[in-house]
């Protein structure tokens, strides 16, 4: 029998995203999670800048907008006075990866006690589908007009799997929004990241792949399959670093 | 009196009395000791110390701790300060609270280890991009940066703006006899962020810029009306009137009393708050005043600037001359000020305004 779905008030809102971008499921997924943990009057987000800013207006929560790249910095410092009170860092891959590298890296380095979710849609997408360090080799995107040359701009990397290997983190997980399987896969990666922080196991990361139809150039559904045929074979979906409950289940 | 102790510790404690639940910064000399004091100190007392990645991140660090409406402090030194401009632009914006310490030294770019005041303009005008100042505070000595920390948060919360506690290289590695305030229990803002949306907020690209700025002047305008802070003397009947702040000030003090006893008639306001800049203190200066002297430890001149402003502001029917006598790095000695006051008054040295 069907089940209706009904969306929780903190993210029932019209965020003005693209049609076919996959940050609003991402989204409800979160707020899904946290009402299902008893969070929903417990939560802080700080906003990442980009398409993330959107939240801004958007969610009906406790959230800041952060200096670009910095979420997970201000992310420790409300976790550091207020250990009590849940933080979700919500970034993008230009913001979370490229200027903000620094910052979100360190994070995992001192396992701080948060949780990160950062949309991976392999380019930057409020300024216009600008190459960034997560646009796959050849991606043609506006700093990239003949396709992303890796010898001069780096390698695409893989950010999960780079702290779930180097640091002695708590959770870490990649998933999609391309199927309702993915997508329920991805809520419950989402909810073992709130759960390790509610237990005070340390730091949680967990990427989204998303689609960006607007500044790939693609219709949604064509979108989608982008992540599928192009995005998954580079970033594979699972889980990285498996919490310790999970292991013993 | 109290026991001798080190300008970076006592500032440090005193910070702890005020009530400061999270300290984040990175290591930058002549600030360091500050950090390294709270690194012990603060987990202590059951509170946050985080030696963080950068001067950036730790800023960052201060802005989550403000955010949730508790007393957060960040210290560094010039060009540490630099990299914290981002965030304090984004604090101040968000209109949040907090305390960040600039133990200045002398310098562009990397600078140098010398003590000085060189980051005056940038510390007075705001610093970051867009359009905000900070309350600075600049004091004379270790007992004054250790009774204006409480108030350096008291000022902050007040107004929902971030303070510069605003020292020098030497005041922080000196040592002198100091009383230390006692504890206090801050309570957390009602402002706050805690997680269950208490507080409405609207999203970037929902704002009423107009709106804003109107409501950001009146803060400004409330401030300067009420919070300005200086110590003057001997300015009613002055024929040259002294400026200068910190260590300079401290010692201009000294030299006008020689001075004095030389038979000039001498006087000085030292601004206590350098934004807001003490007009009021001018308002007390002899209308007859033959001209202002700036003395101050950077090398071009610039609280000159605001000293030229606000006599003409405060002395409008004539152009009085305001002189400039910079040391570049250090605290001007007694010598210094009374050489260069010489070389005003036989009229061997241009005036700047």
């Amino acid at each position: 029998m069907a089940k209706e779905r009904i969306v929780p008030v903190m993210s029932d809102n019209p965020m003005s995203f693209c049609p076919g971008c996959g940050h609003g499921i991402v989204i409800r997924l979160i707020t899904e999670c946290l009402e299902e943990l008893n969070q929903l009057d417990n939560i802080i987000f700080p906003i990442g800048v980009g398409c993330s800013s959107l939240l801004g207006g958007g969610l009906v929560a406790d959230r800041i907008h952060c200096p670009h790249g910095r979420a997970a910095s201000v992310a420790t410092g409300m976790k550091r006075v207020t250990p009590e009170t849940t933080i979700v860092a919500y970034q993008g891959d230009g913001d979370a990866y490229n200027i903000g590298i620094s910052e979100t890296l360190n994070a995992a380095y001192r396992n701080e006690n948060i949780t990160v979710v950062t949309i991976n849609n392999s380019n930057f997408g409020m300024t216009g589908g600008q190459m960034s360090w997560t646009s796959m080799p050849k991606q043609k995107t506006t700093t990239s007009p003949k396709g992303r040359d890796c010898e001069l701009t780096g390698q695409p990397f893989r950010f999960p799997e780079m702290v779930a290997d180097q640091f002695n983190i708590a959770y870490s997980a990649r998933g999609s929004v391309t199927s309702p399987k993915n997508v329920n896969k991805l809520k419950r990666y989402i909810k073992n990241g709130i759960q390790a922080q509610l237990n005070g196991e340390g730091y949680s990361v967990i990427e989204a792949l998303s689609p960006c139809p607007t500044n790939w150039g693609l219709n949604a559904l064509k979108a989608m399959e982008r992540v599928e045929e192009e995005l998954v074979p580079f970033y594979p979906l699972g889980v990285f670093k498996e919490r310790e409950e999970n292991k013993n289940a | 009196m109290g026991d001798m102790i080190k300008g970076n510790i006592a500032i440090a404690e005193a910070a702890v009395r005020a009530g400061v639940q999270l300290y984040a910064g990175y290591p930058i000399t002549p600030s360091t000791e500050i950090m390294e004091y709270l690194s012990g100190r603060l987990p202590e007392l059951g509170r946050s110390f985080i030696q963080a990645e950068s001067e950036v991140s730790s800023i960052n660090m201060v802005m989550g701790a403000s955010a949730c409406g508790f007393r957060s402090l960040t210290a560094s030194s010039g060009p540490g300060i630099s990299l914290k401009q981002e965030c304090i632009s984004c604090i101040s914006d968000e209109e949040l609270a907090c305390v960040v310490i600039n133990v200045v030294r002398y310098g562009n770019g990397l600078g140098t280890l010398y003590s000085s005041q060189c980051d005056y303009f940038r510390e007075t005008r705001g610093g970051g991009n867009g359009d905000y100042r900070c309350i600075v505070l600049s004091p004379e000595s270790i007992q004054e940066a250790v009774d204006l920390m409480a108030p350096a948060f008291d000022l902050a919360e007040k107004y929902r703006i971030v303070t510069i506690f605003m020292t020098e290289g030497a005041l922080g590695q000196m040592m002198e006899p100091c009383d230390m305030p006692d504890f206090i229990e801050p309570k957390r803002h009602s402002w706050a962020l805690n997680g269950t949306y208490s507080n409405k907020k609207i999203g970037i690209f929902d704002r009423d810029s107009m709106k804003e700025a109107e409501a950001l002047n009146k803060k400004h305008e409330l401030i300067k009306a009420n919070e300005q802070r200086w110590e003057s003397g001997q300015v009613e009947d002055a024929d040259y009137v002294f400026v200068a702040f910190g260590l300079p000030g401290r010692s201009v003090k000294g030299a006008v009393k020689e001075l004095r006893e030389e038979g000039h008639k001498v006087g000085f306001i030292r601004p206590i708050t350098t934004w807001p800049f003490p007009e009021k203190a001018f308002a007390e200066v002899n209308p007859n005043v033959k001209g202002f002297i700036s003395v101050e430890a950077n090398a071009t001149g610039q609280l000159v600037d605001d000293v030229a402003l606000t006599a003409k502001k405060v002395i409008n029917e004539r152009n009085v001359p305001v002189w400039c006598l910079p040391c570049v790095y250090g605290v001007p000695t007694l010598k210094f000020t009374k050489e260069g006051f010489g070389r005003i008054i036989n009229g061997e040295l241009k005036e700047v305004y």
